[in-house]
């Protein structure tokens, strides 16, 4: 039979099927303005609590040394000078000392002073990890609901039906990672003397790079779940080694040896990383340029396994 | 003359190399027909649906549409066709006027042109009134019409209705077929549907395939089939006591005659055809008719005739029923 004439009017393009689908995504979660009070007093609540609470850098105040005011020291304690029967130390001053060596440690331990600083900048890493991980599910809804059904069915590119879900996780992320970035400078971060706005970029950069990676995968992940519940399971289950085995709340090199090869593995060290020197840490070239290697290997492999995955489940 | 717009050859699907949820099944649709698919649930239409519209590959076999293949020029067919899903697949969160505007979008509709024919549409289906309010406000009715209007927004040349009134009243489900007939009208589409409703299937569809266990098991006109059976049934009664027995049975399209008690029990083809023509020819030998009944075999009597069931008896039992849709959904989702 002969053919009938196409619709020249339908010019299905990638771009524009792209917007459109993460522009529905954005407007579902702009539209709820409960979802996102709690997207901004979640972390709030970490800061606060863990950031503030937590301060590490008080073990070695003077406040917390509280000596005597005069120590006695045993004659036979003390090697040199010889001859001395007995010795006084002023307590204040010893205080003052273990303070200076308190921060000393703070410095060689966390690279920063201040605990706080070190807590916010893991939090933002953290809450772009959950953050991209939660924002995939809401493919299972789509599915379950009939909508991905109807997306599958029109002329849109199938590639844009998968970058949109990933473009609305790393968008999200990186909403938040600014939301965070900001309540932590009002609460105290100090930023390192090399930080300039330009490292901004930097830090969206790596987010992004994380975002994709991570949000391919669980794309893949969840568009093959029928139930919520298991990728909300996945979630938990994974969260909280990806967080403690990581550089996020404490440093690297005082983990146990076992677990080291762990933390350096996990990209989520390396995001934290990169964000610290570009904001708190005196930014170290070399660090930096292996942290974005790492991510992004990290992010081209993931989203390529997560997208041909999810790929297939398209077009069976 | 009118051409195939819908091709299917020894089309088949096989969910997890298993689960036969199409066995080869070819048909064909003629342009401008609205093509009812009818069966119980679980008979195979979603699956057939799904693979016409290029959501599901064959397994087996191929298909068409208005020439282009749906597994080799599957972006072309979507280009044509429009589809309104079984489900209510509209976002809640959106408006209605949201919604059908993503749709344009997705068809890559040139704005000025969606905006011109989303309220269109909106008008054709009465939902102007609604158009900015979130569909999670729409009532069952209403998200059915707005997925009609959704599924029209490109213009198809061809229309897929997935149980188009599945879930609705018996009112709703009255006005959704006006819309669908006006539809049809308005922009003289051919419509493929499916239904396991008898009387939708009878009130709707120009042609009919009965599709049981993914076997087509016939096809015709909604008349076809019904005169398949043999005909309607014709009471008849007439003043004079004399036998007329001969005089039916040498009228065109009479099968069988049974007198019982006063009555003659007439069997014809075409029976509102046949009626008259007794009349006449009763009266033209000086019988007076005083009583006539036309009973017309109805759908229910064709399916009963060529499954051995009921569609009724068919419908599995709930819990067999939610039993096999699981199985079919984790054989899709794996």
């Amino acid at each position: 039979m002969s053919r009938t004439s196409a619709l020249n009017e339908c010019r299905p393009s990638f771009a524009r099927g792209l917007w459109a689908l993460t522009r529905r995504e954005l407007k579902k979660w702009l539209n709820d303005p409960v979802m996102l009070v709690m997207f901004v007093l979640q972390p709030l609540i970490w800061m606060g609590l863990l950031g503030k609470s937590m301060r590490i850098d008080a073990l070695f105040s003077a406040g917390n040394i509280n000596m005597p005011s005069q120590i006695p020291i045993p004659g036979n304690a003390i090697l040199s000078p010889r001859g001395l029967s007995e010795v006084v130390l002023d307590g204040k001053a010893l205080s003052q000392i273990f303070a200076n060596l308190g921060s000393k440690i703070m410095q060689n331990t966390f690279g920063v002073t201040d605990y706080f600083s070190f807590m916010a900048i893991g939090m933002v890493s953290m809450i772009v990890m959950t953050t991209t991980m939660f924002s995939g599910m809401s493919i299972v809804w789509d599915r379950r609901l009939g909508f991905l059904d109807k997306v599958v069915s029109t002329p849109v590119s199938r590639a844009a039906i998968l970058f949109a879900k990933v473009l609305n996780a790393t968008l999200r992320a990186m909403f938040q990672a600014t939301v965070i970035l900001a309540l932590a400078y009002i609460l105290g971060l100090k930023l390192s003397s090399t930080f300039t706005l330009l490292n901004l970029l930097g830090v969206y950069a790596a987010i992004f790079l994380m975002s994709v990676g991570l949000s391919s995968v669980f794309l893949a992940f969840s568009i093959r779940s029928t139930r919520m519940e298991r990728p909300m399971q996945f979630i938990s289950l994974i969260t909280m080694p990806l967080m403690f085995a990581s550089n996020t709340f404490f440093p690297t090199h005082l983990m146990p040896d076992w677990l080291q090869p762990i933390v350096k593995a996990n990209p989520l060290s390396y995001l934290t990383d990169a964000l610290r020197q570009l904001t708190i840490l005196p930014m170290d070239i070399s660090a930096i340029i292996w942290d974005f290697i790492y991510l992004g290997v990290f992010a081209g492999i993931l989203s390529v396994i997560g997208l041909i995955l999810s790929w297939r489940y398209l077009t069976r | 003359m009118r051409e195939d717009v819908i091709k299917a050859e020894n089309l088949t699907k096989i969910f997890n190399r298993s689960v036969v949820a199409v066995d080869h099944i070819s048909f064909s649709v003629r342009e401008g027909e609205i093509f009812g698919f009818l069966g119980p649930n679980g008979a195979g239409k979603t699956t057939t649906i799904n693979m016409l519209i290029t959501v599901l590959k064959p397994t087996e076999g191929t298909a068409s549409i208005l020439g282009y293949d749906i597994v080799r020029e599957a972006n072309e067919v979507r280009k044509v066709i429009g589809v309104v899903h079984q489900e209510y697949t509209a976002d809640e969160d959106l408006t209605g006027y949201e919604n059908i505007m993503l749709c344009a979008d997705l068809y890559g509709i040139p704005r000025d042109v969606a905006r011109k024919r989303a309220l269109e549409l909106l008008d054709l289906v009465d939902l102007t009134a609604f158009k900015d309010r979130r569909v999670e406000t729409y009532s069952g009715g209403m998200r059915r019409r707005l997925e009609l209007a959704c599924g029209l927004i490109n213009r198809p040349k061809i229309l897929f209705l997935d149980e188009p009134t599945l879930g609705l009243d018996v009112q709703t489900r009255a006005a959704t077929w006006e819309y669908i007939r006006r539809l049809k009208e308005e922009y003289g589409m051919t419509i493929f549907m499916t239904t396991h409703y008898l009387e939708e299937a009878d009130a709707l569809c120009d042609r009919i395939a009965i599709i049981d266990h993914g076997k087509i098991i016939v096809v015709g006109t909604p008349g076809e089939l019904k005169d398949s059976l043999g005909g309607d049934i014709i009471t008849i009664s007439i003043k004079e006591e004399e036998d007329v027995t001969d005089i039916i049975k040498s009228i065109e399209n009479v099968k069988e005659v049974r007198k019982e008690n006063d009555a003659y029990r007439v069997k014809a083809a075409y029976g509102e055809v046949t009626a008259p023509l007794l009349i006449e020819a009763l009266r033209r030998r000086g019988f007076t008719v005083t009583r006539l009944s036309l009973t017309e075999p109805t759908l229910n009597d064709v399916y009963l005739e060529y499954t051995g069931r009921a569609i009724r008896d068919s419908e599995e039992s709930k819990e067999a029923f939610r039993m096999h849709r699981i199985t079919l959904r984790r054989a899709r989702g794996g």
